[in-house]
């Protein structure tokens, strides 16, 4: 398998705002046929890094390359733009119809009547809009502008698509159904697409890779499932959802794992680390199951009797504190919560699987700090 | 009442008469302020776009500058421009007071900061990150411009209509820098306060009747295509 | 890169509209004369008569700029006009006595007259002279609008109020209008008052305006006009063929017979009495 082309490449980049670093980005590359989810908390970076990728904001510092070509001169990044497009969170439509719309980008590469039209038509149907061709733009619902935004993205046929937050106006349905089909797009398109978005959700479903950013700097980069199961440090636990990150020492190093002491209690963990090592164990709410304390099963290993302390309605399912000795949270269906009759006081075991129990071993940046 | 009557009877005889000096009067008024309306729309909507859409120290100040010349009052404009143009003055070779010209370049002052003012504040009400949006869709600095007056039409159009009314309706310049000379700079505004005060207050009538309709007539047209081509 | 502004855009812009303006002038810039005069001879309509004939015959254009006369002759001291035509005879006479203007000759005259409402409440119809009717006005208190607005007409009335020996500076009943003839007759008219006025305008405004004659024929009460050339050894930028062209004219045959007749058909009476060569004027 022939690795595929670096499209877009940046080196030693540095934005500032005000004196103020808002971003640094020693190296970065994006491959042919990519689709790339930046994500990160409000202000960490994430739209000046898509920004600056664009060339529509000048870093203080560094260089961005297309195929290996850098970007300077105006020309340069003039017929760099014109490879690309960009979908923000507003749909940013121009006043005029939904057609001239989606034409907008046609019409400034100067593409001939016959084509623009066969173009914004094929478009157009890919987002189910043909019948608002004739329509003002400025008469359209939240969700019908963001799909001539992107319609108005495609027609150009970029290499390149960036998208800031497309979704994040939205409610969950429009949400959901203009995800797909943007997905199923870039899928038959293979169009090479860089996604900034704060919700976990909408970089899981479509990307190849994860970036997580936080105050300007990449903290850790991978496929969705090394970033949701393996986060490389506690902000990436607690942003992709680990909500239960506990610090334990390593008592000894098995074949099949480690035995971490945490707050007086053995816990057994999949991962690797040195015996003495203080960590970090990482478990996800939904990994944890709650039942009685006299169900078969005690002894497992993971095992722990616990008090509940709270509980907290979200959404299908039901979040539970427990006090074990250390603070778990779990998370069980409304049905399980029911069953078990959960609540304050209520004495529970809960339970969870060695594999589910991820480390986080201490950089030596934060050890050297924490000695000093 | 004898008088408003009169006047009105007197009014619409010179407007259907299309009496030549009457004519050549609302030409003249057209044509000044047409033109001075162009080039303030041309200064004021470039230089608007350019300190809309760049920052630079000072741009506060700036601004402030350009919303107080908006109500520079036309005497204080013709007065400068008069002691400029005067034969002894700066600009006295250029032998341009008591002509046409001269009440160009004072409504010209007149209007350019009203046009400029309402163009920022049409600039600076798109969306910010609109200008971005165009330029990711491969437009050139030009075609950038271009899109961002279209967008911005609507408010432009009102800018180039305030400007327009600012400065026809003007008098205190016009009279001072034109001098309100029979046949070659004499205005609407300038006549009928002349007529006023000759006594004929009919004329004065018929005078401003055709500056109101003038007004009219053209803020009509413009609004008129503020409007065209807005789709459903 | 993409931040660069672009100057040069509005600079060529500007060039361009700014040609475009001065293109609207005529070319005959050079063969323009410009005379400062008073408001009065421009209200009175005798200019718009007298103007085209020397405009035919000459060739000249006139820019006629009518003001005060105090401001027609500082224009001309200040060399910013090339003719003048005014009725204030002594500060003419400084003028010329200071070398600013040359030439100086009679052109015509009216008088002035003082009006009113037709009731007359300060009984100034019968009075012996203007200083004596004025010094009634004051003595009774009765509205009185000035022009002050340094025109001959506000001179003139300045030299009665001293010979009636009153200071109406100041009084509640002594109004300043700032204004030129024809509107301060408009607004003495509607708050029935008493004011100074040249025949002319008078007489023009007259059907408008329902205020009488009540005083008049006093020799103080002369309302004489001058035409001067700006002195072309003080301010050599003047076109002082042209202002002697028109000084001429204004003193020809041709024009003192149009001043003769000017008025009569309109308004029954001649308003100005033409005077060239009138050796019993060189007085004024």
């Amino acid at each position: 398998m022939s690795v595929p082309e670096v499209l877009l490449a940046a080196e030693d980049i540095r934005v500032e705002l005000g004196g103020v670093a808002v971003l640094e980005l020693p190296s970065f590359a994006l491959h042919e046929s990519e689709v790339l989810s930046v994500v990160g908390p409000n202000g960490s970076g994430k739209s000046t890094l898509l920004l600056t990728l664009a060339c529509l904001l000048r870093p203080s510092a560094g260089h961005i390359s297309y195929r290996g070509n850098v970007l300077v001169s105006h020309d340069a990044v003039f017929r760099f733009r014109r490879r690309i497009s960009m979908v923000f969170q507003e749909p940013l439509l121009f006043d005029t119809t939904v057609y001239k719309n989606v034409a907008s980008g046609l019409r400034i590469r100067g593409l001939s009547r016959n084509e623009t039209r066969d173009r914004v038509a094929k478009y157009l149907k890919c987002f189910h809009c043909e019948h608002l061709a004739q329509r003002s733009a400025r008469k359209l619902s939240g969700g019908e502008s963001q799909r001539i935004s992107l319609a108005r993205a495609f027609a150009v046929e970029p290499e390149i698509l960036l998208l800031d937050e497309p979704f994040s106006a939205l409610d969950p349905p429009t949400r959901h159904s203009l995800m797909h089909d943007l997905e199923a797009m870039v899928r038959e398109t293979k169009t090479t697409t860089i996604m900034v978005t704060h919700l976990e959700s909408e970089a899981l479903s479509m990307s190849s890779r994860i970036l997580v950013l936080n105050e300007g700097r990449v903290v850790q980069t991978g496929t969705p499932s090394q970033v949701m199961s393996r986060p490389s440090n506690q902000f990436v636990a607690r942003f992709v959802g680990m909500e239960n990150i506990l610090e334990g020492r390593v008592i000894s190093r098995e074949r099949d794992g480690l035995s971490v002491a945490v707050s007086g209690r053995v816990l057994h963990s999949a991962g690797d680390a040195q015996p003495d090592e203080i960590i970090e164990c990482c478990i996800r709410p939904e990994n944890v199951t709650i039942d009685n304390p006299d169900a078969a099963g005690a002894g497992n290993t993971n095992r722990f009797s616990g008090t509940v302390t709270h509980i907290y309605s979200s959404g299908p399912f039901v979040k539970v504190s427990l006090d074990c000795g250390f603070h778990l949270t779990a998370l069980v269906t409304r049905e399980a919560f029911s069953d078990l009759r959960l609540s304050e006081g209520t004495q529970v075991s809960a339970s969870f699987r060695p594999s589910s129990v991820h480390v986080i071993r201490r950089s030596k940046a934060e050890l050297e700090r924490l000695k000093s | 009442m004898d008088l408003i009557a009169e006047g009105l009877r007197k009014a619409f005889e010179l407007i259907v008469s299309m009496d030549r000096e009457v004519l050549g009067i609302t030409w003249l008024s057209l044509k000044v302020s047409g033109i001075a309306t162009l080039i303030s729309v041309g200064i004021g909507i470039s230089l608007g776009m350019i300190i809309a859409l760049t920052s630079f120290p000072g741009k506060k100040i700036v601004i402030s500058a350009i919303n107080t010349g908006m109500g520079l009052p036309p005497v204080v404009v013709g007065l400068f421009v008069t002691v400029f143009l005067w034969r002894n003055g700066p600009f006295g070779f250029l032998d341009l007071l008591y002509t046409p010209s001269a009440m160009i370049i004072a409504q010209v002052i007149i209007a350019t900061p009203i046009v400029m003012g309402l163009s920022v504040a049409a600039l600076q009400n798109l969306p910010p990150k609109l200008r971005l949006q165009i330029l990711s869709l491969g437009a050139t600095r030009w075609q950038m411009v271009w899109i961002m007056i279209r967008e911005a039409r609507l408010p432009f159009m009102a800018a180039v209509m305030a400007g327009f009314g600012g400065v026809i309706s003007e008098i205190g310049a016009s009279i001072m820098v034109g001098g309100n000379i029979r046949g070659y700079s004499r205005v609407l505004t300038t006549a009928t306060v002349m007529e006023t005060g000759r006594g004929n207050f009919d004329v004065a009538f018929a005078l401003s009747i055709i500056l109101l309709l003038l007004v009219f007539s053209v803020n009509y047209l413009f609004t008129m295509i503020q409007q065209r081509e807005r789709p459903r | 890169m993409l931040f660069r502004k672009s100057p040069d855009f509005a600079l060529v812009l500007f060039l361009i509209l700014i040609s475009g303006a001065l293109s609207v002038t005529p070319a005959q810039q050079k063969k323009s004369i410009i005379l400062a005069t008073t408001t009065s001879t421009e209200d009175s309509g005798l200019l718009d008569v007298l103007i085209p004939v020397f405009e035919r015959s000459s060739g000249y254009i006139v820019k006629t700029i009518s003001v005060g006369s105090g401001q027609a002759l500082k224009m001309g001291e200040k060399g910013e006009a090339d003719v003048l035509l005014s009725h204030s005879p002594d500060a003419e006479r400084r003028l010329v006595e200071r070398g600013f203007a040359i030439n100086r000759r009679v052109v015509m005259h009216n008088d002035f007259v003082i009006v009113g409402p037709s009731a007359d409440p300060a009984g100034i119809r019968n009075s012996g002279s203007a200083a004596e009717a004025f010094s009634s006005i004051a003595r009774q208190k009765a509205l009185f609008y000035s022009r002050s607005d340094s025109s001959g007409t506000h001179a003139l009335e300045m030299k009665l109020w001293q010979s009636a020996g009153v200071n109406p500076e100041g009084e509640p009943w002594y109004r300043q209008t700032g204004l030129g003839m024809g509107q301060t007759l408009n607004v003495t008219a509607e708050k029935k008052g008493y004011t100074l006025s040249d025949r002319g305008t008078y007489l023009s405004l007259k059907r408008t305006l329902g205020l009488d004659t009540l005083f008049e024929g006093d020799p103080q009460l002369l309302n004489i006009y001058h035409v001067m050339e700006v002195n072309p050894a003080r301010w050599p930028g003047v076109n002082h063929t042209g202002a002697k062209a028109f000084a001429d004219f204004m003193v020809s045959k041709e024009a003192q017979k149009i001043i003769r007749t000017f008025g009569v058909e309109k308004f029954g009476s001649a308003l100005f009495f033409p005077d060239a060569g009138r050796k019993d004027m060189e007085r004024f």
